[in-house]
C-alpha cells in the first residue's frame, strides 16, 4: 500500500478546504478504492465525507424532492418520501449493485463520478435535476461532459440534488450480465413539459433522445414509440453488445419503463 | 416423445471402443425425467408463454459416461505415464476410533462425511469416532488423487479392501477371546458373536485387546489393528442420466430465462444424498453456466485477453437459476465393493446439451437452425435478426 493521508472531517466546511488544497474526495468508495487498489488511481490525500451529517438528509421541498450528496443508495431505496413522489428514483436506487455496495455507495458519488453505464445520470437528466455544490447550482443539461466527465471544477463537491417531482416516471434496467451495471437504463418520466427520456450504458455517457421525448409526449404509451427509429451510430459496441442490439434495447426499455410507468 | 434406443440390453453392453458398460437402465432415467419435469403438461405451459410473446422450448440430454478412472493395464495401454489405483489406510486405535488415510483428496466433495460414513456403517461405530486423513503426502501411503469421478469408486474401495483386512485379523482376535474357532465368528452391527450361540463381544473390546495383548494369540498373530490396501479397479464405472431443460426464450432482447430443469441421475449406490445432491447442484450449475453465460472472449488482433475480470466474465450466481429437481434411478456397480459409480462430473455433462437442445426448440419456429455456447442474450437475438436478413 503507498502512504496517503486521510481525513474525515464533520463539517462541509472543513471538507471543502481539504478538497481545495488538493485533496481527493471519498464517498461510498465502490468506484474509488477499487481504482486505487489498481493503482489506477493514486490520491497522496484523502478527504472522506462519510461523517458530514449535512450532506444526509432527504427533503421534500414545495415540487422538488432534495437529495443530500452522501446518501447512500439504500437510504433512497427506502426513503419514505422517495418512495411516495419518486418512487422510480427508490427503485433505481434498489437495483444498483448488491446489498453491500448499495449500503456505501452514494448519490453524489455515483453523480460526480459519472460512469458511462451508472444509473444515476439517467435520472438526473430525464428528471431535469439541479445539481448543488458547494459553489454552485448547476443544471443536468450543463453537468454531464461525457465519459468520467462533469462539470465541477477541481475542488466542488457535490452538496445534493434537487429533483423535480414528475407527474410520472419509471427506470427500466437491462442489465450486463456479468457487472450488473446497465448495458441500457432507460430512465422516462412525464413532466409538466412533456416527456423526457435519458439513456446511459450506450454511448459515451448519459443522454437524451427528442425522437422518443416527442412521441411519448404525444402519447405516453409504450405503443408510442414502437416505429422511432434509434440511430446505432453514436452507439458503444464492445464484447458485451453491439451498437445495433443496444438500439434495440433503447427501444425495448423506453417501452417497458412507460408500461411501468402507467401503471 | 418415444425413445429409441441404440443399446438394445442395459447390461454388460461393449461399445466399439472396447470399453463395457456394466450396468445401467436408461430407459428408467428418461421416464422419471419426463415425469419429474411434467413434459405432459409442456403444451400448456408453451401456450401461456406464446400468450405472452414469449417462445418457450424444451430440451433432452441423455448422457453416459466413463469414470471412477481407472483400471492401470488400460489407462497404460491409452497412453497413461501413471498407475491410477487409490490407497486406503484404516487405522483402529486402543480406544476403538479410527483414522483412516486416503489417497483421495477432498476439496469441497465432502470427503471427510463419506468416507467417514462408510467406515462407521461397516465398523458399527459412530460417525463422529472416524477421522479422515487426505492431502498431507507425508502422511497418506501413495496415492492418485481427486479427479474423474473417481473417490468413491477407486478411493472407497481401497478402504472397504482396508476394512476387509480389518474384519478379518479382528476375527481371529475375537475368535481368541471367545474361545472359538476363527470360522464360527460373525460380524454385524459392531459385534463380533459365535455363530449359533449368545456370545459375542464388540468391536471396541476387540480394538482395545489388540493394543493390549495380554489374552492374545501371540505366537500366530501380532498386535494391532492397523490395515493398508492399493486397490485397483477392473472397470471404469458409468454413471448415466437423462436431463431436461425447458427455458423461455424472450424475442425483442434474446434473454433466455431458465424455467426448470429435470435431472435423472443413476450413480449406482448412494452414500450421502444430500452431498451427492450438492455435487448435482454444483455441476450444473457450471455446464448451464457454460451453455448460458460464461466466455473467455480475446481480442482477435492483440490476444488480449479481453474478460480479464468478474465485471466482464459472467460468473453464474444463485439468481440466475431456478430451484432444481433431481431424481435417481440405482443399478449399483457390479464390480466395486460399495456399488458406487461416482457423481462429481455428471451435473456438468448433461446440462450444456439439454440447455441449447431448448433454446434451439425455442428458436426453430423462428427459423434459427444453429447457436454456439453461451447463448447469451446478445447472440440470441443477433441470431433472430440474421434469419430476417
Amino acid at each position: 500500500m503507498y502512504a496517503f493521508t486521510y481525513e474525515r472531517p464533520a463539517t462541509l466546511d472543513e471538507a471543502s478546504k481539504h478538497v481545495a488544497n488538493g485533496s481527493q474526495a471519498l464517498a461510498g468508495g465502490q468506484t474509488m478504492l477499487a481504482a486505487m487498489k489498481q493503482r489506477l488511481m493514486q490520491p497522496e490525500k484523502l478527504v472522506d465525507l462519510s461523517q458530514i451529517k449535512a450532506l444526509q438528509s432527504i427533503k421534500k421541498d414545495g415540487n422538488t424532492l432534495v437529495i443530500g450528496a452522501m446518501c447512500t443508495h439504500q437510504t433512497v431505496e427506502n426513503n419514505a418520501d422517495v418512495k411516495a413522489h419518486i418512487p422510480a428514483l427508490a427503485d433505481l436506487a434498489g437495483g444498483i449493485g448488491d446489498r453491500q455496495v448499495r449500503a456505501m455507495g452514494t448519490i453524489g458519488g455515483s453523480v460526480a463520478n459519472n460512469d458511462p453505464a451508472a444509473c444515476y445520470p439517467s435520472a438526473v437528466l430525464a428528471l431535469d435535476a439541479i445539481i448543488h455544490t458547494n459553489q454552485r447550482t448547476i443544471k443536468a443539461a450543463d453537468f454531464f461532459q461525457g465519459m468520467y466527465a462533469t462539470a465541477l471544477n477541481s475542488g466542488e463537491l457535490i452538496t445534493a440534488i434537487a429533483f423535480p417531482i414528475p407527474k410520472r416516471a419509471a427506470y427500466a434496467k437491462f442489465k450486463q450480465a456479468a457487472s450488473r451495471f446497465a448495458l441500457v437504463g432507460v430512465f422516462v418520466a412525464e413532466t409538466g413539459n412533456g416527456a423526457r427520456v435519458a439513456i446511459t450504458g450506450a454511448s459515451n455517457g448519459v443522454f437524451r433522445h427528442s425522437g422518443l421525448e416527442a412521441a411519448l409526449t404525444q402519447s405516453f404509451t409504450p405503443g408510442a414509440v414502437q416505429n422511432i427509429a434509434i440511430d446505432a451510430g453514436p452507439l458503444n459496441s464492445d464484447l458485451h453488445a453491439s451498437a445495433a442490439y443496444r438500439a434495440n434495447l433503447i427501444k425495448v426499455q423506453t417501452q417497458r419503463a412507460v408500461q411501468q410507468a402507467i401503471g | 416423445m418415444k425413445f429409441a434406443s441404440a443399446i438394445s440390453s442395459p447390461n454388460f453392453h461393449t461399445t466399439p471402443v472396447a470399453l463395457q458398460y456394466d450396468i445401467g437402465d436408461y430407459h428408467a432415467c428418461m421416464n422419471e425425467a419426463q415425469k419429474l419435469a411434467d413434459v405432459a403438461g409442456y403444451a400448456q405451459r408453451q401456450a401461456s408463454s406464446q400468450s405472452k410473446g414469449k417462445l418457450r422450448g424444451i430440451g433432452y440430454s441423455s448422457y453416459i459416461e466413463a469414470c471412477g478412472i481407472a483400471p492401470s493395464n488400460i489407462a497404460g495401454a491409452l497412453g497413461a505415464r501413471a498407475g491410477l489405483f487409490e490407497c486406503g489406510e484404516v487405522r483402529v486405535h486402543p480406544t476403538g476410533s479410527v483414522t483412516v488415510f486416503t489417497g483421495s483428496h477432498s476439496h469441497g466433495q465432502g470427503h471427510e462425511t463419506t468416507f467417514a460414513q462408510v467406515v462407521a456403517a461397516r465398523l458399527g461405530i459412530a460417525v463422529e469416532a472416524v477421522d479422515i486423513v487426505h492431502g498431507d503426502t507425508g502422511r497418506v501411503p501413495f496415492g492418485m488423487g481427486t479427479y474423474g469421478s473417481r473417490s468413491i469408486s477407486v478411493g472407497g474401495a481401497a478402504i472397504m479392501r482396508a476394512l476387509d483386512k480389518i474384519e478379518a485379523k479382528a476375527k481371529k482376535i475375537a475368535a481368541h477371546l471367545m474361545e472359538a474357532s476363527d470360522a464360527d465368528i460373525e460380524f454385524a452391527n459392531g459385534e463380533f458373536n459365535v455363530k449359533g450361540t449368545d456370545k459375542k463381544i464388540t468391536f471396541g473390546q476387540v480394538a482395545l485387546t489388540a493394543y493390549v495383548p495380554h489374552n492374545y494369540p501371540l505366537d500366530k498373530l501380532e498386535p494391532g489393528l492397523n490395515e493398508t490396501a492399493f486397490y485397483d479397479p477392473t472397470n471404469f464405472t458409468f454413471p448415466a442420466g437423462t436431463y431436461i431443460a425447458e427455458v423461455e426464450v424472450d424475442p425483442s432482447t434474446g434473454v433466455v430465462k431458465l424455467d426448470r430443469f429435470t435431472a435423472v441421475d443413476d450413480f449406482g449406490t448412494i452414500i450421502n444424498p444430500m452431498i451427492v445432491e450438492g455435487q448435482v447442484h454444483g455441476g450444473l450449475v457450471q455446464g448451464i453456466g457454460q451453455a448460458l453465460m460464461e466466455n473467455c472472449v480475446y481480442d482477435k488482433e492483440t490476444g488480449q485477453l479481453l474478460t480479464g475480470s468478474f465485471m466482464d466474465y459472467t460468473m453464474p450466481r444463485a439468481d440466475d437459476f431456478p430451484n432444481f429437481t433431481l431424481g435417481h434411478v440405482c443399478t449399483p456397480c457390479t464390480h466395486n465393493p460399495l456399488g458406487t459409480k461416482g457423481c462429481g462430473e455428471a451435473g456438468a455433462i448433461g446440462s450444456p446439451p439439454a440447455i441449447m437442445n431448448a433454446v434451439l426448440d425455442a428458436l426453430a419456429p423462428l427459423g434459427v437452425k444453429n447457436l454456439d455456447m453461451p447463448a447469451t442474450p446478445h447472440r440470441v437475438w443477433q441470431a433472430i435478426q440474421a434469419v430476417n436478413t
